[in-house]
């Protein structure tokens, strides 16, 4: 049976979050969906399910957790401090990057996700009930995830079935965690990069903008340079569609990047659109970091998506069974027969 | 609608995922119409299977956006489709459903029908008048799921938004500004003048084939109801027993007339 995770803290901003919801733009439905898309998929590859399963998004401080019930296997993608407090109160550090089994009463309690975002995912996903196609949560239409609302003291959320995935025979585990791609952040200009002055694209280009503390799913408020309308043109176009990665610039000449929960459409000019490769990236951005943008054609676009769709089944292949210090290869010593009884047993575990 | 020459649209990218059709670059019915009689022209071509990887599009005011996925996607021939295809679509009029919606006028729910009356020279009376025998037209939806940009306001009714935008505006509010005209369909803050509210629900999440009451293209009309029928439709909406479908008016028959 499924286990139950209990919430008894939901930390300052986690939801649930899917692969997003497709096909409903034009009524004004934002796409929603994991910020880091790569990282939900890695999540979700550690514990056996398909990459685009609904799994806990946590940002800034995560909640904490309990399995109230049954047994939950779980792994955590990202850079966060988390501690296990066993039901017999033994208290270890959980480690990123390996799936782990948790049992009626143990708690996590999540700290700060210095890694911006991080992803909790459980084996057989959570269940509840998609939307217009997703469980992602989407606040401003108070849909999907739970109530369509960040997760707070007393949810309930059910194991999704472990009979439509793959059960693990082990706890799997990487060597690494996904590393993103560095250096500038990669976008293709415009789509109205003829609203500002030639000054304003060269500075674009060519010096690092500040991410403030106006942040959240909708987008990005950065501070530097002030990015000057051509005066022909002025700072407001007749509002039309935007995407995620948009990067818009008001009267102000700050930009702003748009997120997974931004509106479909927007009144701003928009000077350039980040890559579809480097829109994980954005959910890394904390306040205070420094971002530089860079021009690169559609082809390199093209080609750095392609190689990122590879580097991640890459990484998935890489995974490997977990095994705990002092772990014995039993196989060897008794053979193959009485080491799958012993697997089923559960002596494997962590 | 006049036989307007037509103007060559524009290909502008969104990224790497997403093409933008611009037929021109004002709020402008026959514009409109030319973005409708596009998006038509798209629906026709997936039915034929012929926009492989493309997820979906959003008509706007002046322009088309063709979202698509480019690892099964050739961006540069589906743009070269999309200029061709756009090129060739006419004006599109009257295409989608119309609709006669019911409003309470006035009151708690329109605290600025006396002041838009009195700005256009109106008594409220003769407003609401005006208000109600005027057809307007769904631009897009944007801002939030189901909010429709309606075009058709009267001119005389043409004001700026609140310098300062209310925190709060109730859900299912009559409110316009500048030459549009838009229901907010939850509660939330913003800017637009409040003529009054509608007891119908414009975004349903449960009704995932048509989620949202308006879809661009389409046409409505206001129907004045006094405070006691909007509590009523209201609390049947409540009820989930408020169907939205005795508000279409039906194919080929003429609006009917107040």
């Amino acid at each position: 049976m499924a286990g139950t995770l209990k919430v008894l803290d939901g930390g300052a901003t986690t939801t649930l979050q899917d692969a997003g919801r497709h096909g409903y733009r034009s009524l004004g439905v934002a796409l929603s969906g994991a910020l880091d898309p790569l990282w939900l998929a890695c999540a979700n590859a550690l514990v056996g399910n398909p990459a685009d399963t609904v799994a806990l998004e946590m940002r800034v401080l995560g909640p904490r957790l309990e399995i109230a019930q049954g047994s939950l296997c779980l792994a955590l993608a990202g850079d966060a401090e988390v501690q296990l407090i066993r039901s017999n109160q033994n208290s270890s550090a959980l480690p990123a990057w390996r799936s782990i089994t948790l049992e009626a009463g143990d708690v996590l309690h999540i700290g700060a996700i210095r890694s911006g975002v991080a992803y909790l995912a459980v084996a057989g996903g959570i269940d509840v009930p998609e939307q217009l196609g997703s469980r992602s949560t989407y606040a401003r239409a108070k849909i999907g995830g739970i109530d369509g609302r960040a997760l707070r003291s007393g949810d309930i959320l059910p194991g999704g079935d472990h009979a439509v995935v793959t059960t693990l025979a082990h706890p799997l585990t990487h060597a690494h965690g996904y590393a993103h791609a560095t250096g500038p952040i990669r976008v293709l200009p415009g789509p109205q990069d003829d609203c500002f002055t030639e000054e304003a694209l060269a500075i674009f280009f060519s010096t690092a903008y500040t991410v403030t503390h106006d942040l959240d799913r909708m987008g990005i408020r950065l501070s530097g340079a002030r990015l000057t309308h051509h005066p022909a043109k002025g700072a407001d176009i007749v509002s039309d569609g935007v995407t995620p990665g948009a990067i818009q610039a008001p009267a102000d000449g700050q930009p702003i990047l748009l997120l997974a929960d931004c509106q479909t459409v927007g009144g701003y000019p928009k000077i350039a659109t980040v890559i579809s490769a480097d829109l994980p990236r954005l959910a890394h951005l904390l306040p205070g970091m420094q971002v530089n943008f860079a021009t690169v054609t559609r082809a390199q676009a093209h080609a750095a998506l392609r190689a990122q769709a590879a580097a991640l089944q890459e990484w998935i292949a890489g995974l490997a069974p977990h095994r705990p210090a002092g772990w014995v290869n039993e196989a060897a010593l008794y053979g193959d027969n009485l080491i799958s009884g012993m697997v089923d047993a559960g002596v494997n575990e962590t | 609608m006049t036989n307007s020459p037509l103007v060559t649209p524009r290909l502008l990218p969104l990224g790497d995922a997403a093409w933008s059709v611009e037929f021109g670059d004002s709020i402008d019915p026959s514009l409109h119409a030319r973005v409708m009689g596009f998006a038509q022209s798209l629906k026709n071509l997936q039915a034929e299977n012929a926009l492989p990887g493309v997820s979906e599009w959003v008509p706007s005011f002046r322009s088309l956006t063709v979202y698509f996925d480019p690892l099964q996607t050739d961006a540069e021939q589906l743009a070269a489709t999309l200029l061709r295809v756009a090129g060739d679509s006419t004006e599109v009029v009257a295409h989608g459903r119309r609709w006669r919606i019911p409003v309470c006028f006035g009151g708690a729910g329109g605290p600025d029908l006396d002041d838009l009356a009195r700005a256009s020279g109106l008594d409220t009376d003769a407003m609401i008048a005006r208000m109600t025998s005027t057809v307007f037209h769904v631009y897009m939806l944007g801002f939030m799921p189901g909010f429709p940009y309606m075009g058709g306001l009267p001119p005389e009714f043409s004001l700026p938004r609140l310098a300062t935008p209310r925190k709060s505006v109730a859900a299912r509010s009559l409110a316009v500004t500048g030459n549009l005209c838009a229901i907010y369909p939850w509660e939330s803050p913003g800017g637009w003048r409040l003529l009054g509210r509608t007891p119908v629900n414009l975004f349903d999440a449960a009704d995932s084939r048509r989620p949202a009451l308006f879809a661009p293209g389409d046409t409505a009309m206001w129907q004045a109801i006094d405070a006691e029928t909007f509590h009523s439709m209201e609390a049947e909406a409540a009820r989930g027993q408020l169907d939205r479908a005795q508000f279409l008016v039906a194919e080929g028959s003429p609006w009917p007339v107040r």
